[in-house]
């Protein structure tokens, strides 16, 4: 029959059944999954209802508004027991955001010096800075967060016998205390002479580099740098006649008067965040001057380039295309374990809200997916600025 | 040719050519130029030198020189009875070592443990040996028929066996059962997902999209919540799941997601002449995806998946926050016995356990390095 058909020259395709035709085969497919994922949404939605009526559990928002009635022990903005979970919400949001923003900056410093010290052309240095990999990257994060609070700073001494660093900061097993720093009338000429003297020194820096191109001879700007936006300041400061005052913690019978006492909980999550993504980035940066061509080194150097001047000019710009995206995951990582915080007590948004909010209230399916999307979007949103990042430095293809 | 059309700098004379570099120096040369090279390596060094006695040796006293070996009881690890400072409290170990590794587990079933650690050691150990023979029998045996072993014989209740409720399980028992479970358990969603997000079908593509990236933009800790409380809500009431089991769903839920982007990274790497050659050959989706892609693309991501282990391994330490006591939440349990409250059981009990989350995570991390460097040189 077929033979025939292509005897008389016409194409007729063979006879097959529909399901054979890929795009039906494809649309069925789909159907099948949208069915089965609508099916398994309705008996989640069946079985919940049924759940949460057997329980007398109310559920929907409304319980946003009720009063709190538990304290926390770290908040930035004004908060007590008669507050609204709502305002215990965004204390712990807000804590969430201290932890991990503060994470950040510490983490990515640390993480560079150790990255960069794993290439040191100091051997002793490159060991030290490797073993430091090795052994935090090796050890779980809770590990080392019961660790800090556990063993390190519970077992340190009282407010008496404080370890301190240079008498103005004061360790304990009451936390970190720190002096207080107020400022009084005309701080604001301080602060306008300290961005001042930052924007004179950035267009020094241009005008410096203008110049380097135009002549080949650089400019050191470093010491002019910093008189502008130190000097300049401190004299502003003088001028006016000091207006901040410092305020020193001081023991007075058991404990501290003044300054301002930072809660170990907080202390010891920020110490085993921070060296523990640093040890993942440092392996980030170390990969991404790596991915750098040897020759690039090689003619930094043939031109007279130092070392430092040589990972500042030609590696790291180069470098950070490579370290960027996997650094992204880091940050991200680190917000997203910040909320290890409610197995010591720090009262994140976890532990205020998925914690003793669920605790109190009861309402797992609110509270757990609010606590999951609060995540999701500070994941979505880091994603997405570091994407747009990306792009703008990324190499462009001709 | 212009110097005007030039607007860089362009060098006009030489400068003096440098020594040529030493090839080969003595030791004590060698220590000059790689350590006091210059005045801030020098400093480096220094500081490197002083860091490491304050670390290392202190760390080294309190292991070996100064720990107590012998004891019954928390008085022997009293710096009045020893008579010197005194280092880690190793007899706290001996006395708590039991639970550490078993948790409750009954004292006359932990031979089935032991069995099961056994028969895991004999099956996994081949697989991990690139020469062995019989690959595809051997991997078969450890993740499909070994799991239903070790499951029948830690839960018992057949053929005789008593059965162990698994909230007596604890320690490294629980540890090594949920990073073992969540690895297998995943692996198979994890390849299914990594399919789905490079289908050529919109709605299985963004389904699996979605799936992947809301799981992997929550952090551990709420999933391990979803699973406990939020799972039992969405079951029919009569359904009873036992806590270890809720908190293995939420894991695998877990780390499929993360296996399904090292998967898809694999299936990324195989060439379009692979697809198009099992598509010239005849072959449907599935015969192509599990007789020429997966298996090509599952070897490339050896690496990717061991380091997925290592991460899970150290992940399971969560647990702990919902009650389930892995090694580290029998250890924090065993801080509070009184019989054993002393200045260094803090530190002693960190030191130990730590030790055997290293030696697992860079014994793993080693062998990550070794089958990655396998897989470059060919």
């Amino acid at each position: 029959m077929r033979r025939q058909s292509a005897n008389s020259g016409v194409e007729t395709p063979p006879p097959f059944a529909v399901i054979y035709n890929p795009k039906v085969r494809s649309a069925l497919y789909q159907f099948a999954l949208v069915l089965a994922l609508l099916w398994l949404a309705y008996h989640f939605a069946v079985n919940a209802t049924a759940n949460l009526g057997a329980r007398n559990i109310a559920s929907g928002l409304g319980f946003f508004s009720n009063t709190a009635g538990f304290g926390v022990n770290l908040s930035l903005i004004p908060y007590d027991e008669t507050d609204s979970y709502g305002r215990a919400f965004l204390v712990g949001l807000l804590n969430t955001l201290l932890v991990s923003g503060m994470g950040i900056v510490l983490a990515t410093l640390l993480g560079f010096a150790i990255g960069i010290g794993r290439l040191s052309s100091n051997w002793l240095v490159a060991r030290i800075a490797g073993s430091y990999v090795e052994l935090i990257r090796n050890l779980p994060l809770l590990f080392q967060i019961l660790f800090w609070y556990l063993a390190v700073l519970s077992t340190l001494p009282g407010p008496r016998q404080s370890l301190s660093l240079l008498g103005a900061i004061f360790i304990n097993n009451r936390g970190l205390v720190v002096p207080t720093f107020r400022q009084t009338e005309g701080f604001g000429y301080v602060v306008a002479a300290l961005s001042l003297g930052a924007l004179a020194t950035i267009a020094l820096g241009l005008w410096a580099r203008r110049m380097r191109d135009r002549t080949g001879r650089g400019i050191p700007i470093l010491g002019k740098g910093a008189a502008l936006i130190v000097g300049l300041p401190l004299a502003i400061f003088v001028a006016a006649g000091l207006p901040a005052e410092v305020e020193l913690p001081r023991i007075v019978g058991f404990n501290f008067v003044g300054g301002t006492r930072v809660i170990p909980e907080f202390v010891a999550l920020l110490i085993a965040l921070t060296t523990y993504t640093a040890s993942f980035i440092a392996e980030i940066v170390r990969a991404g001057i790596l991915a750098v061509p040897r020759g690039q080194t090689e003619a930094g150097l043939a031109l007279g380039l130092r070392r430092g001047q040589l990972l500042r000019l030609v590696l790291l710009p180069q470098a950070l295309r490579v370290i960027v995206p996997p650094l992204t995951n880091q940050y991200l990582n680190l917000t997203k374990n910040s909320s290890l915080a409610v197995a010591i007590g720090y009262p994140d948004l976890f532990a205020v809200f998925a914690g003793t909010t669920l605790n109190q209230t009861g309402q797992a399916i609110e509270i757990i997916a609010i606590t999951m999307a609060v995540y999701l979007s500070l994941s979505l949103a880091t994603s997405i600025l570091m994407n747009w990042y990306n792009s703008r430095i990324g190499l462009i293809d001709r | 040719m212009t110097t005007a059309s030039i607007s860089g700098f362009v060098r006009g004379e030489m400068i003096a050519a440098a020594p040529p570099p030493r090839l080969h120096a003595s030791l004590l040369r060698q220590i000059r130029e790689r350590l006091f090279n210059s005045l801030g390596n020098a400093t480096l060094t220094v500081l490197g030198v002083l860091l490491l006695g304050s670390l290392a040796w202190p760390l080294m006293k309190f292991v070996l020189l100064d720990a107590v070996w012998r004891g019954a009881e928390r008085t022997d690890c009293l710096p009045e009875t020893v008579g010197h400072e005194v280092g880690a409290c190793w007899p706290f170990i001996a006395a708590k070592f039991d639970q550490l590794m078993y948790g409750f587990y009954p004292a006359d079933q932990r031979w089935r443990v032991n069995l099961v650690y056994g028969l895991g050691a004999l099956l996994g150990a081949p697989l991990l040996v690139p020469r062995v023979p019989y690959k595809t029998l051997n991997a078969t045996l450890f993740f499909g028929i070994f799991p239903i072993v070790a499951g029948l014989l830690l839960v018992g209740g057949l053929f005789g066996l008593m059965e162990v409720e698994t909230r007596l399980w604890g320690g490294l028992l629980v540890t090594l059962v949920i990073s073992f479970t969540g690895i297998v358990g995943s692996l198979p969603l994890g390849v299914l997902l990594a399919l789905g997000r490079r289908s050529d079908l919109p709605v299985v593509r963004s389904a699996s999209v979605v799936f992947i990236e809301f799981w992997r933009g929550v952090p551990l800790i709420t999933v391990l919540f979803f699973a406990t409380y939020m799972l039992p809500l969405f079951l029919p009431g009569n359904w009873k799941i036992d806590g270890l089991l809720r908190v293995l769903i939420g894991v695998i839920l877990f780390s499929a997601a993360y296996l399904a982007e090292v998967v898809r990274a694999g299936l990324q790497a195989i060439p379009r002449g692979q697809f198009e050659g099992a598509m010239a050959l005849g072959l449907g989706y599935w015969r192509m995806m599990s007789l020429i892609i997966l298996p090509q693309a599952l070897r490339l991501v050896i690496p990717g998946l061991v380091n997925s282990f290592i991460a899970l391994f150290k992940d399971t330490t969560l647990v702990l926050i919902v009650a389930i006591f892995d090694l580290l939440g029998q250890l924090r349990a065993s801080f509070s016995d009184p019989n054993w409250a002393t200045p260094v059981t803090l530190f002693t009990g960190f030191a130990f356990t730590g030790l055997i989350y290293f030696v697992v995570s860079f014994a793993m991390s080693r062998y990550a390095l070794y089958t990655e460097q396998r897989l470059n040189a060919r």
